[in-house]
């Protein structure tokens, strides 16, 4: 076994197996363990948490396979909670939902194969001098070669006073202590609960953008940093590909992408995209800045349970450095399963579609780890965690749908029309919403883009204009709508293929600037004016749809991520071609 | 009362045999005063009465509760009675031998040959349970499997470690298309095999099944495990399982591309369905088990190819959805877990095309990894996209046509049509022992294509329109 989850305290109390049923393990003997504790099953020690304590008898769920485990195999207890070890070496890694290194593992995870140990060493840079005083959260030196960013060390939640001893500048064994604060040792890695929240000093409310680089959030469904928002789309509506897009070029500062009980081929993909892609920032790649937590659907089920909360945690810990992490997991729905599966094994009583009836708080409380803070340390921080949701049989008023809704500040629809017409991404228009929209619009306003408020509600007016004059269109032809109303329909088509549909497959138009994409819908809105004013001149409606619109349509293919003058220049092309039919 | 036949393996030192049988109950059997049985061990069941139907059976734990065992007999307990059945455990989760002797063979669902030949040794065993691939050590599908079926090869390329299921209904030949998939499949000029796992399926189909596979199983490039529909239906729960354990073995031990083909998935869920009921389970989502999305997992995510390995495993599951039903969870959650999917509709069955694909319907996830430069053919990618565009388009004008009338259409959208009618004549039918190669699929769409005028084909890039018609004089 891995010592990061093995390894109890010798001559701890021997509990027995007496009953197993799939992940669900009841044991008896175990006098004194807690809620939440670990303990390793059978003579391999397979890691379980205890979730159920009635008189003698303990009930735990495994983290790994059970197949041979028997009535009567001994049992110990850990001493401690399911807690993820916190170092360095997370950035660029990838882990499974126990946060064990899937690299130090073998290719087979047969979990009675060992794996391998790793002895790494890390640069050390002290900040502060031995004998000052400090409080909890307070930097006392970094890592700086760990990943694209530097990793900092931070005096734990609970402990301040002396700051008794730090090591010098040099390099050290990933696993020595570099600090003693008030007779406390701190080392480059810490471990903490997973279900626990990590502490800060407070909450707060401003809002600023997390620019996604996908045109239809920024624009019409944005996010704040700290905020949080689901995705929920049937089958192959671009779920994958959307939270893919957002983990490579989203603006926070550490991406933790947390696959939950979905596809190993996709976890291969992640891999290796963000392995060849250069980070922006840094030169370096991108893959320095991200985490990859893997619980395929394949690896054992209660890990996956577990995995969403490795995840949050994870990112808290870079939040407490002083950092903008994001967690993304796909997917929230087979973490739901898991839990579903667990609570159906262990007799408990069903609600809504057989979930356990704790599945909204267990819902709400994950949302809530979100948030933007003051770190224990005295520095703006945040987690933003964005939840795909995949509905069975597409059916949004299912639980898991129905529920999320209701705890997140965003959610971003992926409608199953338009996926078929392969209109990517494939966030509804109507259905989806930002609570974080009006915020958002005053810090706009405050910071260099007054204009985004009144663009944003035009665009929504707009599109809703263009699908009822569709719906009308449909019943009664285009050709007997008044040109006013011509023109509407065709900017909304101009809109939805040239602004909001986006080629996550073409390297120009994968992620595009919050500039480039006030910029196309400012061009697409400037030719609507003049197209007004061409029916008011009365220049025929048939004409004006006449007009090869296509170099606007392929402004955001053929123009670099930031091509903001290659759209004016379209623009002044495209309002040229409407000026000569006067 | 020896050892199972099928499984040769050495057996357990100290195999106990208990006699304790305490509940028979559908499929479970309840045994007591057992000691040290493990979850998920392998069991062989008997019974001392006379002409009690099948023995040994064979079963699996489903749970042990102190000094009793809950076990899922695969072949049913008709027959069986409290006094006269014993069980004997195996010790471990039921392993199978791995090696290229099972190429070649015929087999029933639980692996026992059925063509009158030798018993199958292994160079090893494995668990059928497999374990899991570590997804850092996954490369990603690449490559197309070559499947002769224009419509599937020119727009859902099946791609190498790829999972690609097609979704069927009652009535259309889906079995038919497995089994000639299965057949004429190849990746190119390296080594290539196919392990078809029927399931469920009448005595005909299977019949015509083992007909049209003949020929590769003589070749020794086939594995054909077959249970029928009134063999014991939890005897299909064992039948992928042992499918993709062999595939395994082939693909990342012996270096070969194995193609997996599972038929009909419909009827394996509900197989898990009976036991799930068996044992009084909440049932979930139209009274399918709460874990099958996890246990159709467990089976696709078998698929995929490993860092520097040369093999790779495809699966190809098929599947009917009752009442052409999508929504249904068989169909549903096995769209939640593949890369795509090949859609076939009655509509076009109606018509009298073979394949009956509905190529709109249709994706392969992952098909821009298995096709264009370098992989199949430089002009692949884009000749598929544009054709799939102007079929949208064709499909559009269709249903204008019905408002309108066809002959109220422009010229423009006349040839629209006649291009949807020679897609589906020229390039999609084809007869059931029919491989088409790459370069003869991709010419007829370039054919029928081109029954378009230029300017209506802006997705191709300039050049390469004229290119072909070049070659083409
Ligand atoms: N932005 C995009 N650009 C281009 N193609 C896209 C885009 N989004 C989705 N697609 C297409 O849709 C397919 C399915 O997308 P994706 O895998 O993200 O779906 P999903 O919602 O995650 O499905 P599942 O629930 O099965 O995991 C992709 O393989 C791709 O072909
Ligand atoms: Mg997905």
């Amino acid at each position: 076994m891995d010592s990061r989850v093995a390894a109890g305290p010798a001559g701890a109390p021997a509990g027995r197996v007496i009953r197993v049923n799939g992940p669900l393990v009841e044991i008896e003997g175990l006098a004194g363990v807690a809620m939440s504790e670990l303990v390793g099953l059978g003579t391999q020690g397979l890691p379980a948490e205890v979730v159920a304590i009635r008189g003698r008898s303990v009930s735990v769920q495994a983290y790994e396979y059970t197949g041979g485990l028997a009535a009567g195999q001994p049992v110990t207890a850990w001493g401690r909670p399911l807690s993820a070890q916190l170092g360095p070496e997370l950035l660029g890694g990838i882990f499974d939902g126990l946060l064990r290194p899937l690299g130090a593992a073998p290719t087979w995870l047969d979990p009675s194969a060992r794996r391998s140990e790793t002895h790494r060493t890390w640069n050390w840079q002290p900040m502060l001098t031995e004998g000052v005083t400090v409080s909890e959260g307070a930097v006392l030196g970094a890592v700086p070669d760990a990943g694209g960013l530097d990793y900092r060390v931070l005096v734990p939640p609970g402990v301040s006073g002396r700051l008794d001893r730090i090591a010098a500048a040099g390099t050290y064994a990933a696993e020595d202590p570099v600090a003693a604060v008030a007779g406390c040792l701190v080392g480059f890695s810490t471990q903490w609960p997973v279900r626990r929240a990590r502490p800060v000093r407070e909450r707060i409310y401003t809002e600023e953008p997390l620019l996604t680089g996908q045109r239809v959030l920024d624009a019409l469904f944005p996010l704040a940093l700290g905020s949080s928002a689901g995705v929920p789309g049937g089958f192959g509506t671009g779920k994958t590909m959307l939270l893919q897009q957002i983990a490579k070029w989203c603006t926070a500062d550490v991406i933790v992408y947390v696959g939950c009980g979905e596809r190993g081929n996709e976890m291969a993909d992640v891999l290796t995209d963000l392995a060849d892609l250069v980070d922006p920032r840094t030169g370096r790649r991108l893959a320095e800045r991200t985490v990859i937590i893997a619980n395929t659907s394949n690896m054992p089920i209660m890990a996956r349970e577990t995995s969403i909360y490795t995840g949050v945690t994870v990112a808290e810990h870079f939040r407490d450095m002083g950092y903008h992490a994001i967690v993304i997991a796909d997917s929230t729905s087979r973490w739901a399963e898991a839990l579903r599966e667990f609570s159906s094994r262990s007799g408990a009583l069903p609600a809504e579609e057989g979930y356990p009836a704790a599945l909204p708080s267990a819902l709400a409380a994950f949302y809530e780890r979100a948030g933007r803070v003051v770190t224990l340390g005295g520095v703006e921080a945040s987690v933003t965690i964005i939840g795909a949701v995949s509905p069975p049989g597409g059916d949004v008023t299912e639980p898991v749908t129905a529920h999320t809704q209701r705890f997140v500040r965003a959610l971003w629809n992926l409608d199953h029309e338009l996926a078929y017409a392969r209109h990517y991404p494939a966030v509804a228009w109507s259905g989806s919403f930002s609570r974080d929209a009006e915020q958002l619009g005053v810090w706009y306003s405050r910071n260099g883009d007054p204009e985004w408020v009144g663009r944003r509600a035009r665009l929504t007016s707009l599109l809703a204009e263009a699908d009822r004059l569709g719906d009308l269109a449909d019943l009664v032809g285009a050709g007997s709508l008044p040109g006013h109303e011509r023109v509407v329909l065709l900017a909304g088509r101009l809109l939805r293929e040239g602004v909001l549909q986006q080629n996550g497959l073409s390297a120009n138009d994968a992620h595009c600037s919050a500039e480039k994409t006030a910029a196309l819908i400012d061009t697409v809105f400037a030719v609507l004016d003049d197209c007004e004013s061409l029916i008011d001149d009365g220049v025929a409606a048939a004409e004006i749809e006449e007009i090869d619109y296509s170099p606007l349509m392929r402004a955001a293919q053929e123009t670099p991520p930031d091509g903001v003058d290659g759209v004016a220049e379209r623009r002044e092309r495209m309002l040229a071609v409407l000026a000569g039919l006067r | 009362m020896t050892e199972p036949d099928a499984f040769p393996r050495a057996p357990r030192s100290l195999s106990v045999q208990y006699s304790g049988v305490a509940e028979l109950r559908g499929p479970l059997l309840v045994v007591r005063g057992v000691s040290g049985v493990g979850w998920d061990e392998f069991a062989t069941v008997g019974t001392t009465a006379e002409g009690a139907g099948p023995a040994p059976r064979h079963g699996v734990v489903l749970e042990v509760d102190r000094d009793l065992a809950v076990v899922q007999v695969l072949e049913g307990t008709e027959g069986l009675a409290l006094d006269s059945t014993w069980i004997s455990f195996s010790g471990e989760p039921l392993r199978i031998p791995v090696g290229p002797d099972w190429l070649g063979r015929t087999c029933n669902g639980r692996g026992d040959p059925i063509d009158g030949g030798p018993p199958i040794f292994g160079v090893h065993d494995a668990p059928v349970a497999g374990y899991p691939l570590n997804p850092g050590r996954r490369d990603p599908p690449a490559d197309p499997v070559l499947t002769g079926i224009s419509a599937i090869d020119a727009f859902t390329t099946l791609v190498r470690g790829q999972k690609l299921p097609v979704f069927s209904s009652a009535g259309l030949p889906h079995l038919e298309l497995a089994a000639q998939i299965a057949a004429q499949s190849t990746a190119g000029v390296e080594p290539f095999c196919v392990i078809f796992a029927g399931m469920g399926l009448t005595h005909a189909d299977a019949d015509a099944v083992r007909a049209t596979l003949d020929e590769r199983s003589a070749a020794g490039e086939l594995l054909l495990l077959v249970n029928t529909a009134d063999d014991p239906v939890l005897e299909r729960i064992l039948t992928p399982r042992i499918a993709l354990t062999v595939a395994e073995h082939l693909a990342f031990e012996l270096d070969r591309h194995v193609l997996v083909v599972l038929a009909d998935m419909t009827s394996y869920a509900e197989a898990l369905r009976e036991v799930s009921a068996a044992r009084g389970e909440m049932p979930g989502r139209r009274t399918y088990p709460g874990y099958l999305y996890s246990d159709l997992a467990s089976l696709y995510e078998r698929c995929g190819r490993i860092r520097g390995k040369t093999g790779s495993v495809t699966v190809l599951p098929v599947l009917t959805m009752p009442a052409g039903d999508i929504t249904h969870p068989v169909p549903d959650l096995t769209g939640y877990i593949t890369e795509g999917q090949i859609v076939l509709s009655a509509d076009v069955h109606a018509r009298g095309i073979y394949p009956p694909v509905d190529p709109l319907a249709s994706l392969s996830r992952l098909m821009r990894r298995g096709a264009g430069p370098g992989r199949t053919r430089k002009d692949h990618l884009d000749l598929a996209a544009q054709t799939l565009a102007a079929l949208a388009r064709a499909r559009q004008v269709r249903e204008l046509a019905e408002i309108v009338g066809a002959s109220a259409l422009n010229a423009t959208d006349q040839l629209y049509l006649h291009f949807a009618a020679d897609f589906e004549q020229r390039l999609v039918d084809q007869l059931r022992g029919e491989r088409r190669d790459l370069d003869q699929t991709l010419d007829r769409c370039w054919d029928v294509l081109t029954v378009l005028p230029a300017r209506e084909l802006t997705m191709l890039p300039s050049g390469m329109v004229e290119a072909h018609t070049r070659k083409g004089r």
